[in-house]
């Protein structure tokens, strides 16, 4: 299977877990894998890890220019060292900077790429993937021809596994070159309301919720994973909600990743305003309600006892991750 | 100064997903055909540089078989000044597809390019640093502000970063820019700007013309799957206190949407 | 050799309003529907794209299209929202008069400036006393030195309280009916215009209509369209071509109707299956499907006869396209509402709203019996 390269991907010495579940994989197929971390300082924690998982070799890429990410450093670091290692495969996490440079080595290289994949398979000397397409509405396997083969696997979907073996830590003076485009300063979010069509995660209150104030609950269990707050138009007609929170066939359509409807009952109008929504919770006190037909998760309760006790959950998770 | 923005044809988000018989494709036959909606972004960005800098041309690339000249003349409906097609019916990829763009950039000398951050049929999302990359030049993506500065030598940019933060980020020019929907509205194509469109000249070009007659894609497709049809819901069991806990763990572990 | 198929231009033209229509006036037509407001914002969207004034000649830097791309535009219009498509395609209708009956210096003074700005222009004909018989007109033009003087009243005009300019149809001698009638290009502000109220419709609530009121108002003689006499020729010829896209914007909104009930039906189960399955509901949606695409091709032909110089033959054909379009509507759109069942007949879905914005079709630009009667004449002339 030739010289197989995870390009691992840490922050502040903190391995990024995507290169862990890469990496777990790797080992199950059995393919002996060299880890290469670009960054700077200490990285003690990162290379155990990177070894725990199973790399039988663990080269980090020493610049202070790679302590900070930029595109460009990053691509010509790991070229530089790359290209004398004669790669065949060349892997990394499909992260926000994982997808920015693997082009840019890839284009390095003159090789086949594909992008956020959900598994990959190594058989004799070659490695076919398996990449969503068309947003997920379906799947394609991709195979490289000439020249090593890259490919960014995306988070979440291989599970991570330690593995009982030995690997060594490497040191390499990185080349990161001149850059170009570089970032200059970095503004946090400040908190804003979410926009309803644009959120990852919604939660939407009925008419059950009986006022206005009570939306709040809804608000405090938002607040802790960033999602927006709609309502159906029983509630919107009863004054509860403004018309702009409105889901349903004469309010916004949307079709967030995680859609949690909160005492509503699942009128037609409302179902198609979400019903593309990647995954439905509803939450309701009548189990005969018809918006469990078309819900993936159910809990049959009151929301004012469910609504609270989910924030606090959501919230011990946050404080985990 | 010369703003290039590559873009693609691709099917509209309406598509409804079929698989050709040997698995190799999507069926294409009542596939509408729609520029990619993040290189609508890039066009009308390219737009707004050329009046905002009060000179320059808009060109717009692209790389296909020949349906996907209607994209281009889109664009120039749009009002890009200039069209060029790299006509290709055979198989391509992110390799193939970037090798001929960057030729297209260097023969015309682009001091800016733009492209979407993403197709919505590949979701590969790696064509603006491919092409970045051949060219020699900086690339950025997630782009949701950019500024080109007075004298025309760098420009600032916003991009978008994780956890809802933003990078402030300097690029010296020429430099390829991947734009994120939020950096402008895109206008419509006009009427007027339809039936200019129709006369207006469009260059073709093929692999052969560029230089890359011997290339070919370097990451092939097959076996293309629909997901597995959505398993029925299940209502959860024990007390509330459970059920939650159970809930926030299938979110977690099951679905993977927290 | 027929040919039925749009041209790329058309396709391109049709696939840019539907996307117009999908992002500018769906998402917003529940709203003016409600409440009644007029859709400035969109009318201004849809000058900017080029979907106004078409028909302004090129050589006055137009675009000099003709009936059939309204006709696509209109059918694409009215599937959105056809009060909408109405406040935005009476500019057609009320500069038509100026670019059929006027010298070039006309057209250069009061329709040119329409390219420049989202200006709006309202046709005015109707009386209430003068409706389907449009020939008794009573709005009286007495000459006075280089001016005529306007005395009298105008009804369920479109646009009439947002209009930059009117084409003004009017009598100098009510003896003479309708070789009395002429035609002025009227600025809307000039002293002794008065407007009523909005009037508070059944459907196609956001297109304003108003009642006006002439006061002896001063309007030079060079804003006299065509000749004295002329007026009620220019209004017939106008109308003829501007029938046609009324009739389109029908067969978009039935278009709409039969979308929105055939994937209700196929969602909605009763019985323990979904009603589309019912040979009740799937003889409506068939039955649908004939009148709206036999109505296209009435639309289509129509607008082909007139963009290639039949027009004698135009205003029979314009008929046809109306009459056919406007009434297959309105059987359409209730039989959608029918489909719903109790849900159709609340504003929660769309398809009242349709019901009552095509009752409108049968009504104005000439009532589906004065199409008949054009019709009939048209038959029975020889």
């Amino acid at each position: 299977m030739g010289n197989v390269f995870l390009i691992a991907e840490q922050k502040d010495g903190n391995i990024k877990r995507v290169s862990l579940e890469i990496l777990s994989e790797l080992n199950r197929q059995g393919v002996t894998t060299t880890a290469v971390v670009p960054g700077f300082g200490d990285l003690a924690k990162v290379t155990e890890s990177l070894v725990k998982h199973g790399a039988a070799k663990v080269v980090v890429l020493e610049h202070e220019v790679l302590n900070e990410y930029t595109t460009e450093a990053y691509a010509k670091a790991l070229h530089t060292y790359l290209v004398g290692q004669n790669p065949s495969v060349i892997i990394t996490g499909a992260t926000s900077h994982g997808k920015d440079f693997l082009p840019r080595l890839a284009a390095k290289f003159g090789a086949g790429i594909a992008a956020d994949c959900v598994s990959f398979q190594f058989s004799g000397e070659r490695v076919s993937v398996r990449k969503p397409i068309y947003a997920g509405k379906c799947s394609k396997i991709v195979d490289f021809t000439t020249g090593p083969a890259v490919f960014s696997v995306r988070p979440n979907v291989l599970a991570t596994q330690e593995a009982n073996k030995s690997g060594t830590v490497e040191k390499v003076a990185a080349n990161p070159g001149t850059v170009r485009a570089k970032v200059m300063s970095t503004v946090a979010s400040q908190v804003k309301k979410v926009e309803l069509t644009e959120a990852d995660i919604i939660i939407s209150g009925g008419r059950s919720l009986k006022s206005a104030d009570n939306f709040k609950i809804l608000n405090d269990c938002a607040a802790t994973v960033g999602a927006a707050v709609g309502a159906s138009r029983a509630a919107v007609d009863a004054g509860y909600a403004p018309h702009d929170m409105q889901v349903g066939q004469t309010g916004k359509t949307v079709s967030p990743k995680l859609y949690i409807a909160c005492g509503i009952s699942g009128a037609i109008q409302h179902l198609a305003g979400m019903r593309t929504s990647k995954v439905i919770v509803a939450i309701n006190k009548d189990p005969e309600a018809p918006i469990f037909q078309k819900t993936d998760y159910g809990i049959v309760g009151d929301l004012f006892e469910v609504v609270p006790l989910l924030t606090e959950e959501l919230k011990k998770l946050k404080s985990q991750s | 100064m010369t703003i290039i923005v590559l873009i693609k044809q691709v099917p509209d988000t309406e598509t409804k997903v079929r698989i050709t018989a040997d698995k190799k494709g999507i069926e294409t036959n009542d596939i509408k055909w729609v520029i990619n909606p993040y290189d609508e972004f890039a066009i009308e960005e390219g737009l707004k540089t050329k009046e905002r800098l009060k000179e320059g041309t808009v060109t717009v690339v692209t790389v296909g078989p020949a349906r996907t000249v209607e994209a281009l003349r889109t664009a120039v409906a749009m009002g890009a000044d200039n069209a060029i097609h790299v006509k290709e019916e055979g198989t391509l990829d992110t390799y193939l597809v970037s090798k001929a763009l960057a030729e297209v950039c260097k023969k015309e000398n682009g001091q800016i390019i733009f492209t979407g951050k993403q197709a919505i049929d590949d979701d590969q999302a790696a064509t603006f640093a491919y092409v970045a990359e051949l060219l020699d030049y900086p690339s950025a993506t997630v782009i949701v502000k950019c500024d080109i500065s007075a004298d025309k030598t760098k420009a600032t940019l916003e991009q978008e970063a994780d956890s809802g933060a933003k990078n402030i980020i300097e690029t010296s020019l020429p430099a390829v820019i991947g734009v994120n929907k939020g950096i402008n509205t895109p206008r419509y194509a006009s009427l007027p700007g339809i039936m200019k469109a129709k006369k207006k000249e469009i260059k073709t070009y093929t692999l052969n013309d560029l230089g890359l007659g011997a290339e070919t894609a370097r990451a092939i497709d097959s076996d293309y799957q629909l997901p597995p049809e959505r398993a029925a819901g299940k209502k959860l069991s024990g007390d509330i206190p459970t059920q939650v806990k159970e809930l926030v763990r299938l979110l977690r572990e099951e679905a993977k949407v927290i | 050799m027929l040919n039925f198929s749009l041209s790329d231009e058309q396709t391109a033209l049709r696939d840019m309003v539907r996307k117009f229509v999908q992002q500018e006036i769906i998402p917003n037509a529940a709203k003016y529907d409600e409440t009644g407001e007029f859709p400035r914002e969109i009318i201004n969207k849809a000058w900017e794209a080029g979907l106004m004034n078409i028909n302004i000649p090129e050589k006055f830097g137009g675009m000099g299209l003709g009936v059939l791309s309204d006709v696509i535009i209109n059918e694409e219009m009215g599937a959105g929202c056809l009060g909408i498509t109405t406040s935005i395609a009476v500019n057609t209708l009320g500069l038509y008069p100026i670019i059929l009956g006027g010298t070039d210096a006309q057209i250069e003074e009061f329709a040119v400036p329409f390219l420049s700005s989202p200006k709006l222009c309202s046709f005015c004909l109707t009386e209430p006393g003068a409706g389907s018989d449009a020939g008794s007109l009573s709005t009286m033009a007495t000459e006075e030195g280089d001016h005529f003087i306007l005395n009298g009243s105008k009804m369920w005009i479109t646009n009439a309280g947002h209009a930059d300019l009117l084409t003004v149809f009017c009598t100098t001698n009510k003896e003479l009916k309708t070789k009395g009638i002429i035609c002025l290009a009227v600025p809307a502000n000039l002293p002794g215009i008065s407007f009523g109220k909005h009037e508070n419709k059944l459907g196609q609530r956001c297109s304003d209509t108003r009642a006006m009121n002439f006061d002896n108002v001063k309007v030079p003689k060079k804003n006299l369209i065509g000749k004295i006499g002329e007026g009620f020729k220019i209004a017939m010829r106008t109308l003829d071509r501007t029938r046609t896209p009324i009739a389109a914007g029908a067969v978009g909104a039935a278009r709409a109707a039969m979308t929105y009930s055939k994937n209700y039906a196929k969602e909605r189960k009763q019985f323990g299956q979904p009603i589309a399955n019912f040979q009740a509901i799937q003889f409506m949606l068939a039955d649908m499907a004939v009148k709206i695409e036999s109505a296209r091709l009435l639309c289509y032909n129509s607008g082909w006869l007139i963009d290639n110089g039949q027009i004698e033959q135009g205003g029979y054909f314009s008929a046809l396209a109306k009459r056919h379009a406007a009434d297959m509507a309105m059987e359409v759109a209730t039989d959608a509402v029918q489909i719903y069942g109790g849900y159709g007949y609340t504003k929660e879905y769309p398809v009242e709203k349709i019901m009552r914005d095509v009752k409108l079709v049968q009504i104005y630009e000439g009532t589906s019996q004065i199409q008949r009667i054009v019709i009939a004449r048209h038959l029975l002339k020889d």
